[in-house]
């Protein structure tokens, strides 16, 4: 592993062209003019790297290799192929010849369109990756065809609209002429000028060779032989390790009572005291753990102290009566009015517990401050990307460029790797151990207990019905701490109902929160959707009537609906025992989900059988890619609607590991999920994060038609369901 | 501090650990096979599963000190000389991983299996499988796979 650290930050971008000769292209992203550089040509290439700022996107060899370089994490979601394939579609490269590599950390070089007017972002959060790259990956691989035409149009002496690019082939029709991109190479030359590449100018959806099949993930043999390479793998020459250990109540203070015993233990290094912990550096992993057991710590009160999450709810419920208006998310109508004049009045409330990432890699993360405190190299698996670099400029009080980040894969994120309180604990230590490199590692017992959760809700929904017995009201409050965090998905966008309110009431608690994948909309669809059939249930009409009826307004919601309800055989009876129950999901793209479940009315476990989703999230990069994000999803939504829950008691998380924090195992995933996407060429949607809300809520709706009660209570344990059947 | 030999994918190596260090440890950091995951501590999860004589073990929860008296052990470094074990072959074919981490431990359960039933069914696979905990939901694609490497053989 390279490691020379006195070198400028600008030798780092050119160190990861492969010097094996070839060409760069320097174009896209940054808007500036597309350069061609020899990669044999090292002073020349130095030089477009100082010219700040220039993007590398691909790398062309005489043999045909071709590199393309992908911005965005992958955790797993598939934009090591994802992104480099849509680069590959308009340059009309082999994709038999592509390697992909993470590009370098620089966002001004290599994000996406930002969320505010000429902002650029490397941030793979949000499901955003397709949806934010799409026009930036196309534009530049266009551009990278554009260059290579001209370049043969000139060496053949023929007009460039005679000519034609396939599989990294160019040929002249009248001729008969053929050169591949590899021959092509010692006649490149850069094209006076370019056209602007709008939608006219680039495929038309009809011609995708690649988009929209099934190309098989690259990053995958390297999953499958142990290769792949996570932050927890990197280890480099004079690596020490560090841990922390934290309280179990969040933003309590320690004090450590037993230093000198602890500097005593073998292989013991350092003491890092933190505000919230107490860091330890060792020469081995084994000895900073053995170490962190053996220390005697006092914690303080915090502002979480006396919180107790299972009592709380009450409190919510007078928060909630007392109407007032907090954040107003949405107001159409008046539904006040509209609930005065109505035939009908529905409220339910609706509950859900913490729930804890438990991304599979343990945070964790390496960092070599050199020496004089001046530069840092950071190996880490991160969602939030360069545009911060994490956190570390700060601690080291350097510029930004000074700090160089080596993405890694990540092994899991879900929200969890977008902040980097991790990265800056390890920067910490680092500095305190430079020149040595330090390796971070969080326990289980660290991640899970000192974790940032998708926060504790309760949402009281009311509905009411008008004289004809349509929806005329849909007032939906939410309470809980976090914002957005407890807020996303609150709104009913493809609903037609004339009067709608929603609003956000805030609690506090001092527990540590973040996104978790899907954010608000988890609570918030179960919310909604399970009022819906509720009220379907009362009325006694079919829920799917209900739902059409509300979509008459919103085409491809309603394409979503029609499609799982045809896949599901919705309208056939469920074997004897089962039911069906269904729910509709926005977030981005647009999926209708139905499920087949039973209960067993002894014990209270609620089996999942079958699943089916119908998804509309526009033009799809890779069919079978976006349905393995459906199944995870699904699996995901699954185990946090049926059996994880942090409890807070005094403060104290209540669970610690994987024996008391259950996760779903492969014993109770379904049967079948089934998947159909729909045909669309609208811009491509996000969709890690469409298919989780909706487990909870076709769960609720398949257990009221089974049983005639309704769950309400995030998650639906055996006890909880045995609760509810026996009530 | 102790020596200990240790016979990991038909090589011997040494190393230097004090009494007790998990294997996770020794395999990882001190001999940089880092295929194996590490992901709980506690057994509860199989991300660190690799074989000892031919049975899956999870190695968080070894003590190196058990393991250094001539016991064949293979991690997922060891399973094949270019990641071409009829399993490997069939996790790509199925592309079965997302994130990836869980994986090495999933193949390494999954080849005793077969090792042991040929043709296992579905129910067989899920009991077989139930101790490798994947977060990502792949499970469906790991029962696709497995089916596939008993279909390929």
């Amino acid at each position: 592993m390279k490691n020379d650290l006195s070198k400028p930050s600008s030798i780092n971008r050119r160190e990861f062209l492969k010097s094996s000769g070839g060409i760069a292209l320097f174009i896209g992203a940054s808007g500036l003019f597309p350069v061609l550089v020899s990669c044999t040509d090292e002073k020349k290439l130095k030089e477009q790297f100082q010219k700040h700022p220039v993007s590398a996107w691909v790398q062309l060899t005489e043999n045909g290799d071709i590199t393309i370089y992908n911005p965005a994490a992958e955790m797993g979601q598939g934009s090591m192929t994802s992104l480099p394939l849509i680069f590959a579609e308009e340059m009309d490269a082999d994709w038999s010849k592509v390697q992909v590599e993470f590009s370098p950390q620089e966002s001004e070089i290599y994000g996406s369109p930002g969320w505010s007017p000429d902002s650029k972002l490397m941030f793979t959060v949000g499901s955003r990756t397709t949806n934010s790259y799409f026009s930036t990956m196309r534009k530049a691989g266009a551009q990278a065809r554009y260059i290579l035409l001209d370049s043969a149009a000139k060496h053949w002496n023929v007009p460039i609209s005679e000519l034609k690019t396939s599989n990294s082939v160019i040929s002249h029709e009248g001729s008969g002429k053929k050169i591949s991109y590899g021959e092509l190479i010692p006649f490149l030359t850069t094209p006076e000028s370019f056209p602007e590449f709008t939608e006219k100018e680039i495929k038309k959806v009809s011609d995708f060779n690649l988009i929209g099949k099934d190309v098989p993930r690259t990053e995958i043999p390297s999953k499958v032989n142990g290769s792949a390479q996570f932050a927890i793998d990197v280890r480099l020459p004079n690596m020490v390790y560090g841990v922390l250990e934290r309280g179990k109540r969040h933003g309590a203070k320690p004090t450590l009572l037993n230093d000198s015993e602890i500097l005593e233990q073998p292989g013991i290094i350092k003491i890092v005291p933190f505000d919230y912990a107490i860091g330890l550096v060792a020469e081995t992993l084994e000895q900073a753990l053995l170490a962190k057991k053996a220390l005697k710590i006092e914690w303080s009160e915090s502002t979480s102290s006396g919180f107790n999450s299972d009592e709380i709810y009450s409190d919510y419920e007078k928060i909630a009566a007392q109407n007032e208006k907090g954040d107003v998310i949405t107001e159409i109508g008046d539904v006040n009015d509209a609930w005065r004049n109505s035939s009908k009045t529905y409220s339910c409330d609706f509950k859900n517990d913490y729930v804890y990432h438990a991304q599979l890699e343990p945070l964790n993360t390496v960092i070599q401050v050199s020496e004089d405190l001046q530069k840092a190299e950071v190996w880490v698996g991160s969602q939030q990307g360069a545009d911060t670099k994490l956190g570390v400029p700060g601690i080291l009080g350097v510029p930004s460029e000074n700090v160089n980040v080596h993405l890694q894969y990540l092994g899991g994120g879900f929200g969890r790797r977008s902040l980097s309180d991790f990265v800056e604990e390890c920067a910490v230590l680092a500095k305190e151990m430079a020149p040595k490199p330090v390796k971070l590692i969080w326990t289980r017992e660290d991640d899970l207990r000192y974790g940032t959760y998708r926060p504790m809700s309760l949402q009281r929904v009311k509905a009411s019905l008008d004289s004809k017995g349509e929806i005329n009201s849909f007032s939906h409050t939410v309470v809980g701490d976090g914002g957005n965090l407890v807020a996303s998905g609150i709104r009913n966008d493809h609903y037609a109902i004339p009067n709608q309110f929603a609003n956000w009431l805030e609690t506090k608690h001092g527990v540590r929160l973040k996104h978790w994948r899907s954010v608000g909309h988890g609570a918030n669809k179960f919310a909604i959707e399970s009022m819906l059939d509720q009220i379907a249930f009362d009325q006694k009409i079919d829920p799917v009537a209900l739902r059409r009826k509300l979509m008459s307004n919103s085409p491809r919601a309603l394409a979503t609906l029609e499609k799982a309800v045809e896949m599901s055989n919705w309208t056939e009876p469920s074997p004897e025992g089962r039911a069906k129950g269904i729910s509709f999901v926005e977030h981005g793209s647009l999926g209708t989900g139905v499920c087949e479940i039973s209960v067993d009315r002894t014990t209270g476990k609620i089996k999942v059988h079958r699943f089916w989703i119908a998804l509309d999230a526009g033009i799809i990069v890779q069919p079978d890619n976006v349905k393995a994000q459906m199944e995870g999803g699904i699996i995901m939504g699954m185990s946090s609607a049926l059996q994880e829950r942090i409890s807070i008691v005094n403060g104290e998380v209540q669970q610690s590991n994987f024996n008391d924090y259950s996760l779903l195992r492969m014993e109770d995933c379904p049967d079948s999920i089934e998947i159909s996407l729909i045909d669309s060429q609208e811009h491509p949607e996000g969709v890690g994060e469409t298919s989780t809300p909706m487990v909870a809520g076709a769960i609720s709706n398949a257990f009221l038609k089974l049983t005639g009660k309704s769950l309400t209570h995030i998650p639906f344990t055996p006890e909880r369901v045995l609760t509810i059947l026996n009530s | 501090m102790a020596s200990y030999t240790l016979d990991i994918n038909n090589k011997k190596h040494q190393v230097e650990v004090a009494e007790g260090t998990s294997l996770l440890w020794v395999i990882r950091e001190h001999l940089g096979l880092t295929g194996t995951k590490y992901g709980c501590g506690i057994a509860q999860c199989g991300a660190c599963t690799i074989h000892v004589d031919g049975e899956p073990m999870k190695a968080c929860v070894l003590p190196v000190n058990n393991f250094s008296n001539g016991e064949k052990i293979t991690t997922i470094e060891g399973l094949s000389e270019n990641g071409d074990h009829p399993v490997q072959k069939a996790w790509i074919e199925a592309q079965a991983p997302q994130c990836g981490y869980c994986h090495s431990g999933q193949i390494m359960q999954a080849v005793n299996l077969l090792e042991k039933n040929p043709n296992p069914s579905r129910e067989e696979i899920k009991e077989h499988m139930n101790g490798n905990i994947c977060r990502c939901g792949t499970y469906l694609r790991i029962i696709k796979a497995v089916e596939l490497a008993a279909q390929n053989k």
